[in-house]
């Protein structure tokens, strides 16, 4: 058996870190940390960027193809075009809302206890994953936006600026959404059908696949209730921009979207996502932090 | 508020936690009382449901108490929750490393959470890696671990941010035995440079040997508390093992005839006396059961802990009906 020399005063430890910095930037800094982590792990799988290829290709170059002959775009613009804006929006949905409930499988298999019994806030925790799963869903759905040229879209970098934010904010609605239901849903095998539930409907109402005008009034209406047709509509915008359309055709492709007979602005709408989006992460680390 | 090394690392009052469990209330812990000096080894035993997961769990701040009050390192659990958590360091039973990413990134993710400037982070990293035998595998994947390194790995990123107390949940299990001494090497020269207080619960009662002091749960109580030494003596007898040709007999002519009660444990009849050898040929004139071996053991951990919780440790928490108190069911 070992006694120890109690008499002598035990040797300092290295002071505690961290004392002096403020709440607030620990908790920043914190936020940073967790965003990484889901960085670091798109850097160790680099398949997973190509892997999400596949089906927006898929959407463009063979059902735009294929469809581009009955559908009558009015003249200069393909179809593929047309489509394009919309598929990109719509390839943030998977990967996003991917991204969001890998939270289910940081609970499975044991990292979240790491995360939870640091000292941090676990509304770090939750802005943590909500930035990085935006991050890498922008990031994989940027390699698809590298492709514009091949459907006569213009390399511009404005354009692409404008793009890229559309996607970020796209993304981070969807990550938002599959970290709040990952708050709920503790196994992998529930969160994955329910938010395919999820999913296939955002993409099919949201104008990505057609143009929003003309619609019957329920179809029209679940369009307008639809968050990421506030994301596919502007973007749809600034790419027409780019090519020089006829009024007539800019009308036929992209039809103002109203409420209730009020034409909504671009920044109006991109607004609206964005408001909308801070109150999902918001919601969801209020969630998680009473229940977890 | 300054951190007072002599202070001891814990100190746990009235601690009571209850579940609200269909028709009233467990009460998983009944208001126990304990004290963990500054740098001691402190040993954590008890058999499964005992309320030695609740109560650790309590202590590392992950439950709050029903009642009563726990300090670690000289803040409240509850009140100072984060400036607890920066002062201890956690080894879980259940694996919490992210398998995607190298040793060098999770030890890295972890010294970022915990605050540390870059370079002490490296330098620390450094340090436990070297500790644990991981140097040259820093830039591997932990998929390409074996169960002995991810542990392995799990206690060097425990010290990462140089903690005043380490909790160890089973740290060991698992491990080959060369693995288990180096790990239990490191924890004594670690309390001896730094003053580091160690809690650990262990299911290997070698190991518990290695503890300053131990305290054995049971049933939500805490039912002894002492250095193994002295409970070793409390316990004060010999242990009889026998193999008999007819246990139930054995046992009611021991009863009968010796005044001793018996019981079986590990297929083998056990009883307690005072002195093991004088008591050995009597069993063979008065039993008149065929007695197939014979074995006289001086007190063990293990008797202390028979004494105390009417099972050994075996028998009451085997691996396959171990639970894993950190796992996160909710």
């Amino acid at each position: 058996m070992t006694t120890r020399d109690t008499a002598a005063p035990p040797a300092r430890l290295d002071p505690p870190p961290d004392e002096v910095r403020s709440d607030l930037t620990h908790q920043l800094r914190a936020t940073w940390v967790v965003t990484r982590r889901e960085l670091l792990r798109l850097r160790r799988d680099p398949a997973r960027m190509l892997t999400m290829l596949l089906q927006p290709l898929l959407f463009v170059f063979v059902m735009g193809t294929g469809l581009g002959s009955i559908v009558d775009t009015g003249g200069d613009v393909s179809f593929r075009t047309f489509l394009f804006p919309g598929v990109l929006a719509t390839s943030v949905l998977f990967t996003a809302a991917f991204a969001g409930i890998s939270l289910v499988w940081d609970r499975e298999f044991g990292f979240l206890r790491e995360m939870m019994v640091a000292p941090i806030s676990r509304g770090s925790i939750i802005w943590g994953k909500c930035l990085g799963g935006a991050i890498v869903a922008t990031v994989q759905s940027m390699v698809l936006l590298a492709l514009v040229g091949l459907v006569d879209i213009p390399y511009s970098p404005v354009l692409l600026l404008q793009l890229t934010g559309c996607l970020f904010l796209g993304a981070l609605l969807l990550t938002a959404l599959g970290v709040l239901l990952s708050t709920r849903i503790k196994t992998i095998q529930t969160a994955m059908p329910v938010s395919q539930l999820l999913i296939m409907p955002m993409m099919f109402l949201s104008g990505a696949l057609f143009p929003i005008a003309g619609l019957p009034d329920w179809l029209s209406l679940l369009t307008r209730l639809n968050p990421l047709t506030y994301v596919v509509q502007p973007m749809r915008q600034f790419t027409l921009d780019r090519l020089d359309l006829t009024a007539e055709a800019q009308e036929r492709l992209l039809p103002g979207l109203t409420w209730f007979g009020w034409e909504v602005p671009v920044v109006v709408q991109l607004g609206a996502v964005a408001v909308l989006t801070l109150g999902l992460v918001a919601l969801a680390a209020r969630v998680f932090r009473t229940t977890e | 508020m300054p951190d007072n090394p002599r202070a001891p690392a814990i100190e746990v009052s009235g601690l009571t936690k209850s579940y609200p469990s269909g028709s009233g209330v467990i009460e998983a812990v009944k208001g126990i009382d304990l004290r963990v000096e500054t740098g001691q080894t402190y040993g954590f035993l008890g058999p499964n449901g005992a309320g030695k997961s609740t109560t650790i769990e309590m202590l590392c701040t992950i439950r709050n108490p029903t009642s009563g009050t726990a300090r670690v390192a000289g803040y409240d659990v509850v009140r100072e929750r984060d400036q607890v958590r920066r002062r201890i360091g956690l080894v879980f039973q259940q694996q919490t490393l992210d398998v995607q990413l190298s040793a060098e990134q999770n030890l890295r993710f972890h010294a970022d959470l915990y605050g540390l400037s870059r370079a002490e982070g490296a330098r620390r990293i450094d340090e436990v890696l070297a500790m644990v035998d991981l140097a040259d595998r820093r830039h591997d994947t932990v998929t390409k671990f074996s169960g002995g390194m991810k542990r392995r790995l799990e206690i060097a990123r425990g010290l990462v941010h140089a903690p005043q107390v380490l909790f160890l949940d089973e740290p060991t299990i698992g491990l080959d035995p060369q693995t288990r001494a180096a790990i239990w090497d490191y924890l004594h020269d670690l309390g001896r440079r730094t003053g580091i207080t160690v809690f650990v619960t262990t299911h290997y009662m070698d190991e518990a040997e290695h503890c300053d002091r131990i305290a054995i749960m049971d049933h939500g109580e805490i039912v002894a508390e002492d250095t193994p030494e002295a409970l070793k003596s409390s316990v004060g007898t010999d242990r009889i093992a026998l193999r008999t040709d007819d246990d139930e007999l054995a046992i009611a002519r021991i009863r009968e005839r010796l005044g001793i009660e018996a019981g079986v444990h590990e297929g083998q009849v056990t009883l307690a006396v005072p002195e093991g050898a004088a008591v050995v040929p009597r069993l063979f004139t008065e039993l008149g059961v065929g007695i197939r071996s014979v074995t006289v053991n001086r007190p063990s951990l293990d008797d202390v802990f028979l004494t105390y919780t009417g099972r050994t440790i075996r028998d009451s928490d085997g691996p396959q009906g171990r639970s894993f108190p950190f796992a996160g069911r909710r």
